[in-house]
């Protein structure tokens, strides 16, 4: 990406005595997987684009530890929620929008009673609203007459029942948008959830992202769209595993609205 | 001489709600064996809530064939139970339907008991043939091989026998009617009964149908007995537990998992600067337990825990939802919940035999539930979605992960990988926590 992306540091901001409107926890993913970089990337050129002052931690954000917390591992997960919140509070951070549906999650719902309460969103909440407020606007038609198929992240759906905020994002793309036998409520895990992104599954007849990956091709979509990193590498893989990487390409929402 | 049938009946009474009420206190006993949770908040949405699934069944429908089925069952039997009430007062006082002078009403309230019970007749059957010969898959897991399926259909018979009776004495009885027998007043509209089992009858005596009518009349109340001494050992006890349970179920989103406690405890003072590392422990009044993290055992669980495994009704939807079954995991969140009853019901009958409990060398994780099936959840609350009736498998699900991973450094190695790295980079992969930001100029 050639593109200059403008990505203003907290401790800068703080320095300079300015407080973003909003901070954008990169996550360990967004962070060092080199897919979801790219998705990071594309989110930080809509802010850019509908001029929202954010920052970031940088070298000071650390992961949430809710991989740790999910895999059991509390006491793991305490000491880094803790670590994050004296960074968070010090600097007074009000507001955090993610890209990751587990980070969203555990800054929201657990963060605050160890000391760290924030309004915390994900990024498609926070697309869907500079949009309907006007901030940005979706410009041409890339995707008119392509099929979209959204796969809701559990952290997300049945975690927060958020199921509104990404499909109103993909609505104002003018691409079609087709659901899957299994959605919002009901919808499939990708496979990823509760730390098993980092372990090989427990013997069986098949891994969980085929199977996902087959109720997103019934649909017959051009684009899988997704608002999870690890969900992202699950589908991928999957459409790799069916052969279909040339016809059906795995998508953030920040990426198919940041290309539009 | 008289009166011995009332006497009869007093005492069929008493021992059958009896030894119910025995089984209750057992239940609520072993509920309490759970560690204390708080549940007392936000009464009017948990009210609500209750009112809503269990009452309402709105979590039941989902399904539309088994919820609008099922439907019919639930209202039948909360219906009908009204005419128990007639058989109760009838059976210790020697009348026969008190309510007769209701007139109208009568008929009215009679009429749609035969309805609703030939409804339920029909549904049953329905029922049976879902699980026995269409064999409907959620219905055929390992953990229902045996006793759970018997269960399941030894209910169904029960309620088919039931229902049957309750024509049958309707049927003689309207006859009775009919031929201005002693006692037989006129009351009561048969839509039912009077084609389906009057044909079988008519011809039968004024003695015999009196025999009849009181063997199907005796017969039932009898069965209402049995079937209701039954539920203890039952997954139908969910007809009584779904109203606590959805009552008490988590209000929080359903991906809050709690923070542990005594873990903040230890983390603050970790780091804490002014804390002396080589300070000897606080001595605190009384010999207070050493706090055990997470759970391997039913004590080691909440009672609201331990109230859904006694609530669960071995539907398997939570399980024919669960990614890593669907995939031939041997994960399933419903035997998650059999298991967690069976082993407390193993611990309250070691208390019964003992007074109090003797270490058995036994435990829920191990004995019952392998390391295997707690390690294949991806946590994605597919299970607690669907329950129709608030149960939570995952929240055991994960408090048994952290007694692997916090008492017995049981996880699986590359999970372990995962862990030392966010320890030692703050990341789960090993990358320099200073390359961070990288990512904004690749």
């Amino acid at each position: 990406m050639s593109e200059e992306l403008k990505v203003p540091i907290m401790a800068n901001c703080f320095a300079e005595g300015k407080q973003p409107e909003i901070l954008f926890w990169v996550g360990s993913a967004g962070s060092f997987d080199d897919r979801a970089k790219k998705i990071s990337r594309a989110f930080v050129k809509i802010l850019n684009k509908a001029n929202v002052e954010f920052a970031v931690l940088g070298t000071e954000e650390s992961c949430t530890g809710d991989i740790a917390k999910r895999a059991g591992n509390e006491f793991l997960f305490q000491m880094q929620a803790i670590t994050n919140i004296e960074v968070l509070n010090a600097y007074e951070v009000k507001r955090i929008v993610t890209c990751d549906p587990h980070s969203f999650n555990c800054l929201k719902n657990e963060y605050p009673e160890l000391g760290g309460a924030y309004d915390v969103i994900h990024h498609t909440q926070f697309i869907d609203e500079l949009i309907s407020s006007g901030r940005l606007i979706v410009e041409g038609n890339t995707y008119k007459g392509k099929k979209i198929t959204f796969h809701d992240p559990c952290y997300l759906g049945r975690a927060n029942n958020e199921y509104s905020s990404p499909r109103n994002v993909l609505a104002s793309t003018n691409a079609t948008i087709v659901e899957m036998k299994r959605s919002k409520q009901t919808a499939l895990c990708c496979g990823a959830g509760g730390a098993q992104m980092f372990k090989e599954p427990e013997k069986g007849t098949m891994d969980i992202n085929v199977l996902r990956t087959e109720d997103a091709l019934e649909t017959k979509p051009n684009i899988i769209a997704t608002g999870c990193p690890y969900c992202n590498t699950m589908l991928t893989d999957g459409v790799k595993f069916k052969n279909k990487e040339a016809e059906v390409s795995v998508l953030d929402i920040a990426e198919l609205i940041a290309n539009s | 001489m008289q009166y011995i049938p009332n006497i009869l009946f007093a005492v069929l009474l008493v021992a059958g709600v009896g030894y119910f009420s025995v089984n209750v206190r057992k239940l609520i006993r072993n509920i309490k064996l759970g560690i204390d949770v708080d549940r007392s908040d936000n009464k009017p949405l948990r009210l609500k809530n209750m009112l809503k699934i269990a009452l309402g069944q709105t979590k039941m429908v989902r399904r539309p064939i088994a919820g609008f089925l099922h439907v019919i069952v639930y209202v039948g039997f909360i219906i009908i139970n009204i005419e128990v009430l007639e058989i109760i007062i009838d059976g210790l006082f020697g009348t026969h339907r008190i309510f007769a002078p209701l007139g109208a009403v009568y008929d009215f309230l009679i009429a749609s008991f035969e309805v609703l019970a030939f409804l339920v007749l029909i549904t049953v059957i329905i029922f049976w043939i879902r699980r026995n010969v269409i064999k409907i898959k959620r219905f055929l897991s390992s953990e229902m091989e045996g006793w759970p399926k018997s269960d399941g259909n030894i209910i169904l018979y029960f309620e088919v026998v039931l229902m049957l009776l309750f024509l049958t004495m309707n049927a003689a009885d309207f006859q009775l009617q009919n031929l201005g027998a002693d006692h037989y007043v006129k009351a009561g509209s048969f839509p039912i009964s009077s084609w389906m089992i009057l044909p079988f009858i008519e011809n039968l005596s004024e003695s015999s149908l009196v025999l009849l009518e009181r063997t199907a009349w005796w017969l039932h109340i009898t069965g209402i007995l049995c079937f209701l001494n039954y539920l203890y050992f039952s997954k139908h006890l969910h007809i009584l537990l779904a109203f606590p349970n959805t009552y008490f179920a988590k209000l929080t989103p359903n991906g809050k998992f709690p923070n542990s406690e005594a873990v903040t405890k230890e983390v603050k003072l970790m780091m804490d600067p002014d804390a002396d590392p080589f300070a000897a422990p606080v001595e605190t009044e009384g010999t207070e337990e050493v706090a055990k993290f997470g759970a391997s055992d039913v004590t080691d669980l909440n009672w609201v825990q331990l109230l859904s495994a006694y609530t669960c009704t071995e539907c398997g939807r939570c399980t024919s939802e669960c990614p890593a079954n669907q995939t031939g995991k041997k994960l399933s969140p419903r035997k998650i919940m059999m298991d967690t009853r069976d082993r407390l019901e193993e611990v309250g009958k070691n208390i019964d035999a003992n007074g109090s409990f003797v270490a058995d060398g036994k435990q829920l994780l191990g004995d019952y539930i392998s390391n295997e099936e707690i390690w294949a959840c991806t946590t994605c609350n597919a299970c607690v979605e669907a329950c129709p009736v608030s149960i939570d498998p995952l929240s055991i699900i994960n408090e048994m992960r952290q007694y692997l991973v916090m008492e017995e450094s049981a996880a699986p190695s590359e999970l372990n990988n995962m862990m030392s790295n966010i320890e030692n980079n703050g990341a789960p992969w090993p990358y320099n926590q200073m390359d961070r930001l990288n990512w904004i100029n690749e």
